[in-house]
């Protein structure tokens, strides 16, 4: 969208009292977009009292492989989230603003560069900057390590970014979605973002869809949509469905029976062991194998270690080889042993990577527990439906026709996200 | 006032003195990594806590002051990412 269109569609921004516009925030019940689920107003008013904060960073790391929604944001939208980030950089006092995308991000890295030559008003001046990629790059510490001309990896905490963050000073770093909805909520207030969703779980939420359905892609989800909903507008399984990964490879598996009777509530969720993270939601059909696809994915997220911390180092790697062996149906396959690592390795990293990958693995051996058992016996027939390793494998993103029951009450104002 | 054992799991690489002056507290993993079974230091352990601390050739046993914060500890909740 060009800053001409966007202006007509979101209007222009007004210049509200930064405690104002906080107390908005703050009443909106906005969480952040990034997978912490973390209150926004809270955040902000973290970082607003510390000393002489350096800089708003837009995280648009996006590294779960499953995950389309922040390069979308980015490509087609990227005056809606700067200009959530300068609201973010005016609220805490920031200096600057810098937008970080993996090195791969072409077509954010050219939106960015084309919005960036025609904004002329930003209060403080922004830069853009590429990392390399992996999947722990995109975890805060490491991305502040990054823009403090370290490598991209986690760092130990505390002190955290809002604390002592790029240039040692308090840093605030956001998701693209959150800064968009903040640019969203300053413009048209808190009931409006109220307006959907639920009164505990208010507004909506990018989700990026794929696996077994027949419209896979990313998709504005009003919180309190049924889960059978929200397969729907991705088309709808393409098959019978045997589980669902909800909230990527930082998230777990769950029994597709146990969850297509939910909605999209963060205690409904969690009722299911779920939260929904990222919003990356993977449908596996029961022709495919979920022991198979899990032992890749714990491969890849061993891999994928920074390779600081030994109970990450070699706790992931005995697990994920652990995890293999009982997808071959090997003899030594052992889950007692698997679940013993698994507890042990929890909370003794620098950084969340470990706890995730651990989450991940004990509630695939949860839901599969029946493959498990099955492999003993037999070797699996089902070819892995690939569930997508170092980048998404979205195909299509974002809906042009802008239809989907999340928008129906909301017809009178511009659309929110297109 | 009391005090809490913490590994720094990047400085760490598995020397193992930690778990050998301080066993009550301190165990080490399969790949000789340090398990801090209970963090807070029972008042008559602290004088050996410390010296754990001093033995640590990366410097990566600290002794903190609880302060009861749940930001300060890695691995609690809740994050402030996203």
């Amino acid at each position: 969208m060009t800053l001409a269109e966007h202006l007509r569609v979101h209007g222009e921004l007004p210049q509200r009292r930064p405690q104002e516009l906080i107390g908005a925030i703050e009443r909106s019940g906005l969480r952040g977009r990034g997978g912490a689920d973390f209150p926004t107003a809270t955040k902000l008013r973290a970082v607003a009292a510390g000393r002489r904060p350096s800089a708003v960073v837009v995280n648009g790391s996006e590294t779960e492989p499953a995950s389309a929604k922040d390069r979308l944001l980015l490509t087609r939208l990227p005056h809606l989230v700067l200009d959530g980030a300068m609201v973010a950089a005016r609220l805490v006092g920031a200096e600057e603003v810098i937008v970080k995308v993996g090195e791969s991000a072409v077509g954010s890295l050219q939106a960015l560069e084309g919005a960036l030559a025609v904004r002329h008003d930003d209060p403080v001046p922004v830069r853009v900057v590429a990392a390399p990629e992996g999947y722990v790059a995109g975890e805060e510490s490491a991305v502040v390590q990054f823009l403090n001309g370290g490598p991209e990896l986690p760092t130990f905490v505390p002190p955290r970014p809002f604390q002592r963050g790029y240039r040692r000073r308090p840093t605030l770093i956001q998701n693209p979605e959150t800064l968009a909805q903040v640019a969203l909520v300053a413009r048209f207030g808190e009931r409006w973002y109220r307006e959907l969703g639920t009164a505990a779980d208010p507004g909506s939420a990018l989700v990026t869809i794929s696996g077994a359905v027949a419209a896979p892609g990313v998709y504005e989800m009003a919180f309190g949509t049924s889960m059978a909903d929200l397969l729907d507008a991705a088309g709808g399984p393409t098959e019978r469905m045997r589980a669902l990964l909800v909230g990527g490879y930082f998230g777990t598996w769950v029994d597709a029976s146990q969850i297509m009777r939910l909605r999209l509530s963060r205690e409904e969720l969690r009722s299911v062991g779920c939260t929904l993270g990222s919003g990356v939601l993977i449908v596996l059909a029961e022709s495919s194998c979920g022991l198979h696809e899990t032992a890749r994915v714990i491969d890849y997220l061993a891999e994928q270690s920074a390779g600081q911390c030994g109970p990450c180092v070699h706790g992931l790697r005995a697990v994920a080889d652990g995890v293999a062996a009982l997808a071959a149906g090997r003899r030594n396959g052992n889950v007692e042993r698997v679940t013993r690592w698994a507890a042990e390795i929890r909370g003794r990293g620098a950084c969340h990577h470990p706890d995730g990958a651990v989450r991940f693995v004990m509630s695939a051996l949860s839901v599969f527990a029946q493959e498990i058992e099955h492999h003993r016996r037999h070797p699996c027939g089902a070819q892995p439906a690939g569930l997508p390793l170092g980048r998404a494998s979205v195909r299509r993103s974002g809906r042009e026709d802008g239809s989907g029951r999340a928008r129906e009450r909301r017809t009178a104002k511009p659309l929110r996200l297109r | 006032m009391s005090r809490r054992l913490r590994v720094n799991p990047i400085a760490c690489e598995a020397h193992g003195l930690c778990a050998e002056l301080l066993p009550e507290l301190i165990r080490l993993d399969d790949w000789g990594y340090p398990i801090i079974d209970v963090a807070e230091v029972p008042p008559e352990l602290v004088g050996l806590a410390e010296r754990a601390v001093d033995a640590c050739p990366t410097l990566a046993l600290l002794l903190e002051e609880d302060t009861a914060a749940p930001l300060a500890r890695p691995g609690g909740s809740p994050p402030l990412t996203g």
